[in-house]
């Protein structure tokens, strides 16, 4: 059974769709793997929230220094023409509107564009929002990379978000492990189906309708 | 005379009163002062309210400040971090306050405080509940929400380098909220690594103006939050 692209392969995908000249955020997890899959002829330039333009690749062990962190506060490297800068002046770049895309995890999204990535909003659970809603609000493109259901296989693509949002109607493309969808303003639109994937797999494991491919 | 200079941390945080809110530099480990902080558990200074990105790691620096019981508020983005337990516990035992702020919220919150603004108009959390309750204005079409400046009695912060008159430059994203910090509390205290002489600084590298500092103190070999943690350590 073919179940669709891999995390590497999703990234991948995602790195496609940044223009060359970019610059860059990328969230914690799945979205860190973009970095790994420039396409040729690209050039990116990498943000963190953290403090820098410029990040590099992580160091080896012996080689990390420990004032040189990424905002997931994991040790990286610095490239040649990076540029170090306070908290103001990164959000700034953020809220400003000067970072170009920004490709995110998330919990859900939604046919609106609303996402939700900081709380479950549940009794007891400590919230932790961090920069994510800056990033929403602020920067020109907000795609997500995510596995299109839970691991519980509820989908995470739905009609509206159950879960705190982080910002409403900001996510223009999502990439998941079935399929790349478009928010437009008619709703969920197929862009592309990964390799043996149909599109009635696709909207079956999706809480809201989606529009076939033209 | 302009005399900021202090021989050790103890006497340099020795005035922080109970019930003072305090800044604290860093982000993560990278940039946090620990030795400063240390100190002020040596001092005991208690219901503090407290200015971090985080709530410290493990057992040592913000976390161990927190565990001694002297903080009963904490203002920040990210509360919980992979290394964070000591906070968390509290906060579900309802021991301890949360002001949960956005990031750039909280860079800019204190930004404001250092030039003299009372409060600014943001796009960040439009839409959210942490929007809750505060003044929504339109700008242009678009709605944003009005947050306060953050203010502080005093400020404990890491650099690289400080001459005497308090000029300083940080090391790479050990930066983070530092510099800001300096300017938004009443007294900002500075641990540098390396105290040179006036002249030694380049004018033009100079990232915090010696205006905003009031107490530096040599750390001249500083530990690292990670490696307190990776050896098991906890303070005091």
């Amino acid at each position: 059974m073919n179940t669709g692209w891999t995390r590497d392969q999703m990234a991948a995908r995602a790195a496609q769709d940044i223009p060359d000249g970019s610059y860059v955020n990328l969230g914690i997890g799945i979205p860190e793997l973009v970095a790994r899959f420039v396409p040729e002829g690209r050039e990116f330039i990498y943000h963190t929230e953290n403090g820098m333009l410029g990040m590099g690749p992580p160091p080896a062990e012996e080689e990390r220094d420990l004032d040189l962190m990424n905002a997931g506060k994991k040790y990286v490297t610095a490239v040649p023409g990076a540029a170090y800068f306070h908290h103001a002046d990164s959000f700034c770049m953020i809220r400003g509107g000067h970072i170009d895309v920004c490709v995110l995890g998330t919990m859900q999204v939604a046919a609106n564009g609303d996402i939700a990535n900081w709380s479950t909003g549940a009794p007891g659970a400590i919230p932790a929002v961090g920069g994510a809603m800056d990033l929403v609000q602020g920067v020109k493109h907000i795609y997500v990379i995510t596995q299109h259901t839970t691991r519980h296989g509820d989908p995470k693509l739905v009609d509206r978000c159950s879960y705190p949002l982080t910002g409403p109607g900001v996510v223009s493309r999502i990439f998941t492990d079935l399929a790349v969808v478009d928010v437009t303003p008619d709703g969920f639109q197929l862009i592309e189906l990964a390799p043996g994937i149909s599109f009635e797999e696709v909207q079956a494991r999706t809480g809201a309708p989606i529009l076939p491919m033209a | 005379m302009i005399k900021k200079k202090y021989t050790s941390v103890s006497s340099a945080v020795a005035d922080i009163p109970d019930g003072a809110t305090v800044m604290i530099g860093g982000f993560g480990a990278s940039g946090s002062p620990i030795e400063l902080i240390h100190a002020l558990i040596d001092q005991g200074a208690k219901n503090l309210t407290v200015i971090n990105n985080n709530t410290g790691n493990g057992e040592v620096g913000l976390a161990a400040l927190i565990g001694n019981g002297q903080v009963k508020k904490m203002i920040c983005s990210f509360p919980k971090s992979s290394q964070s337990r000591v906070f968390p516990k509290l906060y579900q035992d309802g021991l301890i306050e949360l002001e949960l702020v956005p990031q750039g919220t909280l860079a800019e919150r204190i930004r404001a405080a250092g030039a003299g603004i009372p409060a600014f108009y943001t796009p960040t959390t439009v839409g959210t509940v942490l929007a809750e309750g505060k003044e929504i204005r339109k700008f242009d079409g678009r709605e944003y929400v009005m947050e306060p400046w953050l203010q502080a009695d005093f400020a404990l912060v890491k650099c690289e380098v400080s001459d005497p008159f308090g000029n300083l430059t940080y090391n790479k994203t050990a930066r983070n909220f530092n510099p800001l910090m300096c300017t938004a509390a009443t007294t900002t205290i500075v641990q540098t690594r390396k105290l040179v002489a006036a002249g030694d600084i380049d004018p033009e590298t100079v990232i915090t103006p010696g205006i905003f500092v009031d107490r530096i103190v040599e750390v001249p070999e500083p530990v690292h939050e990670d490696i307190l943690i990776a050896a098991g350590r906890s303070y005091p």
